[in-house]
């Protein structure tokens, strides 16, 4: 049921207080409700946090029990944690949102008609589908086709949603 | 370096007042005029103080010490004797007719009045800082900007993006579409009643012409009333017609601005949209 737990080495998100935002490693457990913390490469000096502001990620580092910082980092960084967290889709979805809150009027324009354009090629190619099979019954053909539209348009989006963004 | 820049600067002093004297002559007159026009360092005060409020001498001690016996100044007296040969007439003689009134008579020009009001007019009390509305500060938001897309909230162009070009004598925002973008012309907008947002059009070369003032965007109104009574709602503007000069103005700036509207991608597209609010979307929300 449970897949991550609370352990030494256990790398962790903070969700709120004054470092929301950054990763930790838990480093040892005080007693129920906190645990000593390190975040050597995220800037969060060691200290004692609350377990509900922590929300565990799926990294584990290997270090002993009250390690001292260095060693935080040297694992930290022998893991390479913040690419690895970076490539994760849990950072990405933070990050989209930072984004999206962002936009500009101007980035909202851009992003409307993106969309717009997506949606009607998605559409053409499905009535395209529609017709043919309503006119000569139904094909081995059509599942390979929708497909292909889709990417197409989705790589447009991204690279508008890019330039939206800077 | 400090101690360098101070003895240079002593050298130059010291040579320049040995240098006045055979250089006075040579001088010219700008020189020495300028030389008087810099007020002369002043002199700390030469009442020292004992106590507050209290100083070491008398006021004619000062006087002596100040020496205010030397420096006694007249106003220049050239246009005093120039006005005093220029009184203003205080009478005039007018001829009579008839024939025994003898020919004229001496008017007085400036007459005593011939009423005074029973009660005197109350006199107004002092009031401080109260200016008209011509010699108003007028502030303009940090976040418009000339060539900023501003979004227009009130008026018959309400949810119209528009270009914003300069701030007017009386406050009011000069704005324009450009026309043929969103039929929106030279116009002016009130900035309570404008969002700025962050997109900005490069308006740095463009020249507005300078005739393009708040007297020139005044609505005009003609009020004769012909004592016809039936007749005057029809007399006056009813439609307003488009004048050539205005025409001809707004060719003229637009055409610089769409130039440098057509180098941004997509950018005409959103001038021509319309902003509007629908669910979920909060204004106090979404950055602009």
């Amino acid at each position: 049921v449970f897949k991550r737990f609370v352990e030494i080495g256990r790398v962790a998100f903070i969700s709120f207080g004054p470092h929301a935002g950054k990763l930790v490693a838990i480093v040892d457990v005080i007693d129920q409700n906190r645990a000593l913390v390190d975040g050597p490469c995220s800037g969060v000096r060691r200290q004692a946090m609350p377990f509900k502001c922590m929300q565990l990620t799926d990294f584990v580092l290997k270090f002993p029990h009250s390690a001292r910082q260095k060693c935080v980092r040297l694992a930290w960084e022998k893991e390479n944690i913040n690419e690895k967290w970076a490539a994760t889709r849990w950072a990405k979805k933070i990050e989209a949102r930072e984004k999206k809150a962002k936009m500009t009027d101007f980035d909202r324009y851009k992003v409307m008609k993106a969309k717009k354009m997506r949606n009607r090629i998605i559409k053409h190619e499905m009535k395209k589908l529609q017709r043919m099979s309503s006119k000569k019954g139904k094909k081995p053909e059509k599942s390979e086709k929708p497909e292909k539209p889709e990417k197409a348009p989705k790589s447009e989006k991204a690279q508008k949603a890019q330039k939206a963004q800077k | 370096m400090a101690g360098e820049k101070a003895a240079g600067e002593k050298k130059p002093s010291k040579k320049k007042p040995a240098e006045k004297k055979p250089a006075e002559q040579k001088a010219s007159q700008k020189e020495a005029g300028e030389k008087k026009k810099k007020i002369k360092k002043h002199h700390a005060s030469r009442n020292p103080v004992l106590a507050r409020g209290i100083g070491r001498y008398s006021r004619s001690a000062m006087y002596a010490r100040k020496a205010l016996y030397k420096r006694k100044y007249t106003a220049p007296e050239t246009k005093i004797e120039k006005k005093k040969k220029e009184k203003p007439r205080a009478t005039i003689t007018k001829p009579v007719g008839g024939d025994k009134n003898g020919g004229s008579r001496v008017v007085k020009i400036r007459k005593m009045p011939r009423y005074y009001p029973t009660e005197d007019v109350p006199r107004k009390l002092l009031s401080h800082g109260k200016k008209p509305f011509c010699q108003h500060k007028r502030r303009l938001r940090a976040s418009i900007t000339p060539g900023t897309v501003l979004i227009l909230l009130t008026g018959r162009h309400r949810g119209k993006r528009v270009v914003f070009l300069k701030q007017l004598a009386t406050g009011l925002l000069l704005v324009t579409g450009p026309l043929v973008v969103n039929r929106v012309p030279l116009r002016r907008a009130h900035q309570k009643f404008v969002i700025a947002t962050s997109t900005k059009v490069d308006i740095s070369g463009v020249k507005i012409p300078k005739h393009l003032t708040d007297a020139y965007f005044k609505k005009k109104r003609l009020r004769k009333p012909k004592h016809q009574e039936g007749e005057i709602f029809d007399t006056e503007k009813e439609k307003y017609e488009i004048t050539e000069q205005r025409k001809s103005d707004q060719k003229a700036v637009d055409s610089q601005i769409l130039a440098r509207i057509k180098k941004v991608p997509q950018l005409r597209g959103y001038l021509r949209s319309t902003f509007c609010l629908s669910n979920g979307v909060y204004p106090h929300k979404l950055v602009f």
